[in-house]
């Protein structure tokens, strides 16, 4: 870990400076606040956790696996509560109470008549309400509020360097297991039939969104992480009928939605989570309006022109 | 000269699901190269008896070998098609016909070198784009190729899927209800696309409730009622007597009265 500090640490110069040059050719005021070395921070940190949100999301949709991400998201909080008790990372107490609680939650429902919304429900508003106990008890409610509803604009290298890390580990995994995810995530009795270890890829599904929602954190917060982790997968899915286009599209949203948000809430001094997942939901809402095939206006249009035919 | 291994083999074999048994000491044998139909009343374990094969269940006593092998390897090595039923399927999937299809290959591409599975399949292996081509044209599905999934009648999704488990080019063909829903043009295509995999020597084994199409067209017939209760040639076995057997085959579980029968 220690030796792959200085490696990361020249990622992530190399990367800003990449995104510096695109930030010059913003007009003047917009890209004035880029001049600070935590708003370049920022920025980085919303591109990269855009993007990996924007993948993940799109399974997250397919596979309607978006209260699953709720519950994730929730239960890292006795997680980061305990990793502070301790004086550990937080993201080490994150991932462990979110990977445990998503265990817990397919054994509820394979061993009792418990179903999975409310094995889901029950698990993660029980973590939740362990880590809101814990903090109450050991933090100032700034703090909570940050973990709450995240604080991009004083993201610390340290969180920095995880984000880079997830986006890595996440990037290469969608690509390595690029087909047995897709196969998965369509038709999961094929994926059995053709002898894919259908149980491996399940969790390892669980844990790269366990590890998204750890890395976005910092910028958007547990409670909004899920809006992430649904709204570009949605947006996308109006947009196409094609799966890697359906990725590339939701990645776009993703970022697109992480880097507006961060500038709007700069400008208009907001709260930077919210500010994201509102551009977000902007976008989806012209997505769904006026989507070329899938969209409101299409459809009416269609339904329309038939009408009028038959008549 | 030996008796090449049977396609499929139970012996003994007893599953559940949810502590409810679905099949009860089955023992049968299956030779390679045959179309085999099972007919039974609805929940009557047939489907059940394909996923063990396909491993979605686990079977509770018994044995099951499929070429002489456990079935995980036989999945393994690529030599089992699957056609489910469909009826839990997401037609909203963003996903091509074509595309479709080609996930029948995703088995044999673990088999392919590395570094064709991590770059875009034109260029990969190319035997897999000719195999997704074939099995198109042989269920006459080619013009539709690039349409989304979704956008198809009920009967064009039957014959993509049959062609997906076509284009897998596997030695044995689970089948589960493929003629369910179907147009009648569609059908008569399955129908003789499925001769025509036979005559290449590959063995059929279709789960229907179609009794004209077992008819003419099986060589032979299971009829499972949670226990087997025949087996034999279509006309012996789909005869008026053998079917008001298999209704009665077997008794209410509640009453205990099918360990009375057995």
């Amino acid at each position: 870990m220690s030796q792959l500090e200085p490696f990361a640490l020249g990622v992530i110069d190399a990367l800003t400076a990449l995104l510096m040059m695109a930030v010059d050719l913003l007009p003047e005021h917009l890209a004035a606040p880029f001049e600070y070395r935590f708003m370049q921070r920022a920025l980085l940190t919303s591109v990269l956790v855009g993007a990996i949100c924007g993948l993940l999301s799109c399974y997250v949709v397919l596979k309607r696996w978006s209260l699953l991400g709720d519950a994730i998201s929730h239960a890292v909080l006795p997680g980061v509560a305990i990793a502070y008790l301790l004086g550990w990372p937080f993201f080490i107490g994150a991932f462990v109470t979110g990977a445990l609680t998503s265990l817990g939650i397919g054994a509820i429902e394979r061993h009792t008549r418990i179903k999975s919304d409310a094995a889901m429900g029950l698990m993660f508003t029980a973590a939740f309400a362990l880590g809101i106990v814990i903090i109450s008890k050991i933090a100032t409610s700034t703090h909570l509020l940050h973990i709450l509803f995240g604080n991009v604009l004083g993201v610390k290298t340290s969180a920095l360097v995880l984000t880079l890390l997830a986006s890595v580990v996440t990037l290469l995994a969608i690509w390595l297991a690029y087909r047995p995810l897709l196969l998965y995530t369509f038709d999961p009795q094929q994926a059995q039939a053709l002898g894919f270890n259908t149980g491996l890829i399940h969790y390892g599904l669980i844990l790269l969104l366990t590890l998204t929602i750890v890395a976005s954190l910092e910028t958007v917060g547990i409670i909004l992480v899920v809006a992430m982790l649904i709204t570009p997968g949605a947006t996308a899915h109006l947009l196409t009928d094609r799966f890697t286009s359906m990725l590339a599209i939701s990645v776009a949203v993703g970022v697109t939605s992480a880097v507006v948000g961060l500038v709007l809430s700069v400008s208009l001094d907001v709260a930077s989570g919210g500010a994201i997942v509102l551009v977000a939901s902007g976008l989806f809402l012209v997505a769904l309006l006026a989507a070329p095939k899938h969209g409101l206006v299409a459809r009416h249009w269609r339904r329309w022109r038939l009408n009028r035919a038959q008549a | 000269m030996t008796d090449p291994v049977p396609a499929l083999q139970a012996h003994r074999l007893s599953a559940a699901y949810h502590q409810q048994p679905v099949l009860e000491e089955i023992t049968l044998s299956l030779p390679q190269g045959q179309w085999t139909a099972i007919v039974g009343p609805n929940g009557a374990g047939k489907s059940s008896l394909l996923n063990l094969v396909i491993g979605s269940l686990a079977p509770l006593r018994g044995d099951l070998r499929i070429l002489g092998q456990s079935p995980a390897a036989q999945r393994r090595a690529g030599n089992i098609a699957y056609m489910a039923q469909q009826e839990h399927m997401e037609w909203d999937f963003p996903i091509s016909v074509r595309d479709t299809v080609l996930t029948g290959r995703y088995g044999l591409m673990r088999h392919d070198p590395l570094w064709q599975r991590l770059v875009p399949r034109r260029w990969a292996n190319p035997s897999h784009r000719q195999a997704v081509e074939a099995a198109l044209e042989a269920v006459d599905m080619a013009d539709y190729a690039a349409r989304p999934i979704g956008e198809l009648s009920g009967g064009q999704k039957k014959r993509v899927m049959l062609a997906r488990a076509l284009a897998q080019q596997a030695r044995i063909l689970l089948l589960d209800e493929p003629l369910a829903g179907v147009d009648p043009p569609s059908e008569k295509l399955i129908l003789a696309t499925l001769e025509r995999e036979r005559r290449a020597g590959r063995t059929i084994i279709m789960v229907t409730h179609d009794m004209p199409s077992a008819r003419v067209h099986a060589d032979n017939v299971l009829l499972i009622n949670r226990t087997l209760v025949g087996m034999g040639a279509p006309d012996e076995m789909l005869s008026d007597a053998m079917l008001a057997r298999l209704a009665v085959g077997a008794p209410e579980p509640a009453r205990g009265g099918a360990r009375v029968a057995a």
